[in-house]
């Protein structure tokens, strides 16, 4: 062990968090190290003594560990020792230490110690000022993706697995009384209270343990170490049933209506794969009554020369790294602050056993409990002062310190240099009021303070502790007390018995507001003063924006990149805008507020996804008889969720070859497709009649039981959206088809004008397109089958073409329509749907001997087009009327109730006579296919831009014509029969084609009427 | 996500049940025959948007496929009643006409 600890140079002799009979060995940038259970990445790292963890993102400079939680901007790591397994933009800081955990730094390259790209920094640095993406990268455009990647490159943004995730995340849907975010003592008390009120409770700490800040203090709670104190709370809390306590749980949005999403590490902090298919990460799903916001506050730093060489930190980060990690990240510490509160960081890092340089106070006479702790330790003190500028190359090695006035903005007398490897600053607390901003309150500007507290919220939300702006332990307990009991009153449950613990007595002096110490050379020629580490934003560069007219706040951030990307300005946010205000002459909350949005840290896509990914990723739906066009090498299409047979290839058949037979049988003999999938709606009801009369353009008064007629929906703008066939079942009772994929939409359509414009009609719509499942035989030979499978007359006297009849078909009750969508004599047999497969093998059992030949939705939309038939969806695009379409015949302009449509298509924009008609089209060279969307000029040699008369919707090779066919819309088409339009493609081709009927093949319709 | 009381279900529901489907009250011409150009356009087109309290349509169609109006506050995102289609809202915007 102690050869574990002399590798650990920084590590203390004793105390701490930290198991020390649990070492740990892990990875970093493919260097091992030593570091013990209880720490964190960034821990062990500075306890083996890594300074520099990263490299910045536009200078290159090097960077160390800033701080101790969520708001650390620099030590963002890429974890995992798989391909599979790598996890970008995790904060060493908020990673749990385990056995084998491998890191690496994601910016630096070619590594961190000696950056190739550093000499950027150095020699450059003027190359990207602020709105240099903007100045820059504008032009030439052609260049965006070099520069791109060369960006990229620099920039440590990480990089994704190239292998997909072998772990499994989850998701969970959470309902609680009172859902308290942050364990500190505000939350912690406030979840003891609502618990033993009987409440239920949630209560999440991003951190592995619950304590908060208490954790990293030598404070005591009723003369004990708050530890105990903590320990106590936690034991209570998980005798409670009703309390879910959520450690390693980052809650990352507040929603709107109490909704919270909680990302909670399950096994992602101990291990790099979830051991024994355990769940990596759970997103918690909460929705609240209550919500205790107890988030605490972030260490502002200070913003000076070179403020961001290795060893300047946040004040509390170095006390955390000291109290709860046992590590000392340094040997001789130089304390800048403009508060008591900080004085801490020196007591701790003296009682540590090492050396406090001085304490440099911006104050001129501070006094308070810490301060004179100090003084009894014989710190010395420099008062009125501040450090203007840190020394060293890759750390901290000396710091400079200069007098400055009341105020802090000037240099009052002659600057002095001392030694020091550690710099610790303070600028006062700034509260995470991060979620509270997510509900879109606007932060409110608090002197006290000297920072922004939660706004007025919508949400049912309280808040306590120091996101209030309370500091003192005292407060907070009491703060997190009243929260709950506040709670408790709305939500009607009785206060409990909660007696508060007593804490130690501290008094502190008022605080400075001091942000940005002045150096002896203006701002602009000043070493660099980073306000934002992670966006490279420097306050030369925030008062170069403000120079060149960025008054805005929100304007300085976008121009400057402050407060962006992962940190979202958790560090750097109010000096940035102190900076601006003080540019700009007026106060802070003049100059704005600052607005952080979703996410508080960086939520992994597997969390996020769950398991609605791969198979479950979106629900598929199969017709009864998908196996059997699996079998038979069916290859596919999807049409919405539904998987449809698209075409059948045999042995070596290409798809065309596959099509023609298909075609070519289907006209000769007979073919049969799976229809399952249109849309089914059953109406019943008195006035179903009267609904569809509404609903379709033609007319539905007179259709009588056992016929069938052919329907066209369109909007209130009269534009057809979709049509189908829909059968008189009894005379209050009637079955809609509809197109595979507008089912869903037709069926809200007829529910919203039932439910919201004709209430008193008294119909109903059930979809029923599971239920049944529905086989199309199209052919002349198709009556000759289903003779041979039902005892029922189906001659042409007995069933007229758009009649239906209900009947036995392969031992099986159905119903049979007789309509087509091929222009052949057809039968479609339906089914009830757990029938489908054996009536279906049944029909190919008696069809060998017409060569029954299976066809898919390719086929059918060749056979269709060959007779002119349209698809919604495919000749339609919510731009065409019915006459548009040349089917005026499906208009019934006469019935007396003005149907969806009428009114519509009677606009004097619709009756335009140039309008896009739909027509047939005919190549010139019959062997050329147009191809789909193909845009028609009437002449191809008019001068650019060449006027454009319409496209081709749809276009086919038709084996039975031998020719090609195609449908398209052309200007004023219907009154240009036998014209010339030429189709202009990009590859140089002009083709040209004749304006015809859309109908090619048996314009008489003869075929289907036998 | 939005936290719903559906009136007929007559239960909290989330967001993810249902769907918006656009102003409430628009109510269809009872003679559109009757109605020119311009007033079939503002019929069919022209929606509010208001900023502050708007009544909308909503659907439950994860749940009892029923259509109902909601009273929702667009800046603040608060609902602010549910009711019925037929119904008449109880909060309105003082400029309401």
């Amino acid at each position: 062990m102690t050869q574990d600890l002399s590798k650990q140079s920084n590590r203390l002799q004793d105390g701490g968090r930290i198991d020390r009979s649990k070492p740990l060995t892990f990875t970093y940038n493919g260097k091992q190290y030593k570091g013990f259970e209880g720490d964190t990445l960034a821990s062990a790292l500075l306890a083996n003594g890594v300074d520099i963890v990263g490299r910045s993102f536009k200078y290159s400079r090097p960077r160390g560990i800033v701080a101790a939680g969520a708001e650390e901007p620099n030590a963002i790591m890429q974890v995992g020792s798989t391909e599979a397994t790598q996890i970008p933009n995790v904060r060493a800081t908020q990673q749990s230490l385990y056995n084998g955990l491998v890191a690496s730094t994601t910016n630096g390259w070619p590594n961190v110690d000696t950056d190739l790209m550093s000499w950027v920094g150095k020699v450059g640095g003027k190359m990207m000022p602020p709105g240099f993406y903007y100045k820059t990268f504008m032009y030439p455009k052609s260049m965006w993706e070099t520069y791109e990647s060369y960006i990229r490159k620099a920039a440590g943004l990480g990089r994704a697995p190239k292998e997909s995730d072998p772990d499994i995340y989850d998701k969970m849907n959470q309902h609680c009384d009172v859902m308290i975010v942050g364990a500190g003592p505000a939350g912690l008390m406030a979840g003891l209270t609502a618990a033993r009120a009987g409440a239920r409770v949630i209560i999440a700490d991003e951190q592995n343990e619950f304590g908060g800040s208490l954790l990293s203090s030598t404070e005591t709670l009723n003369s004990k170490p708050a530890a105990e104190w903590i320990a106590e709370v936690v034991e209570e809390l998980s005798g409670f049933d009703d309390v879910l306590m959520l450690p390693n749980s980052q809650v990352n949005g507040y929603h709107d209506h109490n909704f919270l999403t909680i990302q909670q590490h399950c096994t992602d902090q101990f291990a790099d794969r979830a051991p024994n298919g355990q769940i990596a990460q759970r997103l918690h799903r909460v929705r609240a009554k209550w919500v205790i916001l107890a988030t605490g506050a972030h260490e502002r730093p200070l913003v000076y020369g070179n403020n961001d060489l290795p060893g300047c930190m946040v004040a509390n980060a170095v006390s955390t790294y000291l109290n709860r990690y046992g590590v000392a990240p340094g040997k001789d510490l130089v304390l800048m602050t403009s508060n008591d509160n900080a004085y801490r960081t020196a007591l701790d890092w003296h009682d540590a056993g090492r050396n406090v340089v001085a304490i440099v106070d911006s104050r001129k006479n501070p006094q308070g409990t810490f301060v004179e702790a100090a003084r009894e330790r014989g710190i010395s003190i420099l008062v009125g002062s501040g450090v203007i500028e840190a020394h060293g190359s890759k750390r901290v090695s000396s710091v400079s310190i200069a007098p400055l006035n009341e105020t802090g903005d000037v240099i009052v007398g002659s600057v002095v240099k001392m030694a020091a490897d550690t710099l610790a600053t303070s600028g006062g607390w700034s509260p995470v009021i991060h979620l509270s901003c997510h509900t879109g309150a606007r932060p409110v500007w608090n002197d006290d303070i000297l920072g922004f507290t939660p706004g007025a919220t919508a949400q049912k939300q309280l808040t306590a502790g120091a996101i209030n702006g309370t500091f003192s332990t005292v407060q907070v307990l009491e703060e997190g007390l009243s929260a709950a009991c506040d709670a408790l009153a709305h939500l009607g449950l009785d206060k409990p018995d909660a007696a508060l613990p007593e804490a130690d007595d501290i008094e502190e002096g008022k605080a400075m507001a001091l942000f940005h110490i002045p150096h002896t050379k203006p701002t602009s020629k000043a070493p660099k003063q980073f306000v934002d580490y992670q966006n490279d934003v420097t306050a030369a560069g925030i008062e170069l924006a403000c120079r060149e007219g960025f008054e805005s706040i929100e304007h300085v951030k976008r121009y400057t990149a402050m407060g962006f990307g992962t940190d979202q300005g958790k560090l750097g946010n109010i000096n940035g805008m102190a900076i601006a205000a003080k540019m700009l002459k007026q106060t802070i909350p003049e100059t704005g507020t600052t607005i952080f949005r979703p996410n508080y840290t960086p939520v992994t896509f597997g969390a996020i996804a769950g398991r609605d990914c791969g198979e479950l990723f979106d629900p598929k739906r199969y017709t009864a008889m998908h196996a059997w066009h699996v079998e038979h090498g069916a290859k596919f299409e999807d049409v919405g969720q539904w998987k449809r047979a698209w075409y059948y290839p045999q042995s070596n058949e290409s798809m065309q070859d596959a099509l023609n037979r298909e075609c070519l049988a289907t006209r000769e003999s007979v073919g049969i497709l799976d229809a399952s999938t249109l849309g089914k709606i059953d109406i019943q009801g008195k006035d179903a009649r009267e609904f569809l009369g509404r609903v379709y353009s033609n007319a539905w008064a007179k259709l009588p039981v056992g016929k069938c007629r052919y329907g066209l929906m369109c909007g209130e703008d009269g534009m057809v959206f979709d049509d189908g066939v829909t059968s008189c079942l009894a005379e209050n009772h009637f079955l809609m088809t509809t197109t595979t994929g507008g089912a869903a939409h037709v069926l809200s359509w007829l529910e919203i004008y039932h439910q919201t414009e004709w209430p008193e009609l008294e119909v109903y719509f059930t979809s029923v397109t599971d239920h049944w499942s529905t086989m199309t035989i199209s052919g002349p030979n198709s009556r000759k089958l289903l003779e041979k499978l039902t005892d029922y007359d189906v001659s042409k006297e007995s069933m007229a073409f758009m009649d239906w009849k209900p009947m036995t078909v392969a031992g099986v009750p159905a119903r049979v329509f007789r309509i087509s969508f091929t222009g052949e004599l057809s039968f479609e047999i339906n089914v009830q749907a757990n029938y489908g497969l054996h009536v279906w093998k049944e029909l190919f059992e008696k069809g060998a001997e017409f060569n029954l030949t299976p066809y898919g939705t390719e086929t059918m939309h060749i056979l269709r087009a060959e007779k002119g038939f349209i698809i919604a969806g495919q000749d339609t695009d919510g731009s065409v009327h019915p006459f548009d379409l040349g089917m005026s015949w499906a208009v019934a302009m006469k019935k007396p109730f003005s149907f969806i449509g009428k009114r519509g298509m009677q606009r004097e924009d619709c009756v335009r006579a140039d309008r896009k008609q739909l027509v047939g089209l005919k190549t010139i060279d019959p062997n050329v296919v147009l191809p789909e969307g193909a845009q028609g000029v009437l002449d191809p040699k008019a001068p650019i831009p060449v006027p454009m008369v319409g496209h081709v919707t749809s276009s086919y090779w038709s084996a039975n014509l031998k020719r090609s066919v195609a449908m398209g819309f052309v200007k004023g088409g219907l009154d240009k029969m036998g014209e010339k339009i030429f189709y202009p493609l990009a590859d140089g081709r002009v083709i040209e084609a004749e304006i015809c009927s859309a109908v090619f093949l048996d314009p008489k319709g003869e075929r289907q009427n036998v | 996500m939005f936290h719903i009381y559906c009136p007929h279900c007559c239960e909290y529901r989330e967001e993810e049940e249902f769907h918006a489907s656009g102003q409430a009250h628009i109510s269809r011409p009872l003679d559109p025959d009757a109605c020119t150009d311009k007033e079939w356009g503002e019929f069919m087109y022209f929606r509010a948007n208001p900023r502050g309290i708007h009544h909308e349509l909503w659907v439950h169609g994860a749940g009892c496929r029923k259509y109902f109006n909601i009273t929702r506050h667009t800046q603040t995102y608060e609902i602010l009643e549910v009711y019925k289609v037929g119904e008449k809202p109880s909060i309105v915007a003082n400029e309401a006409k």
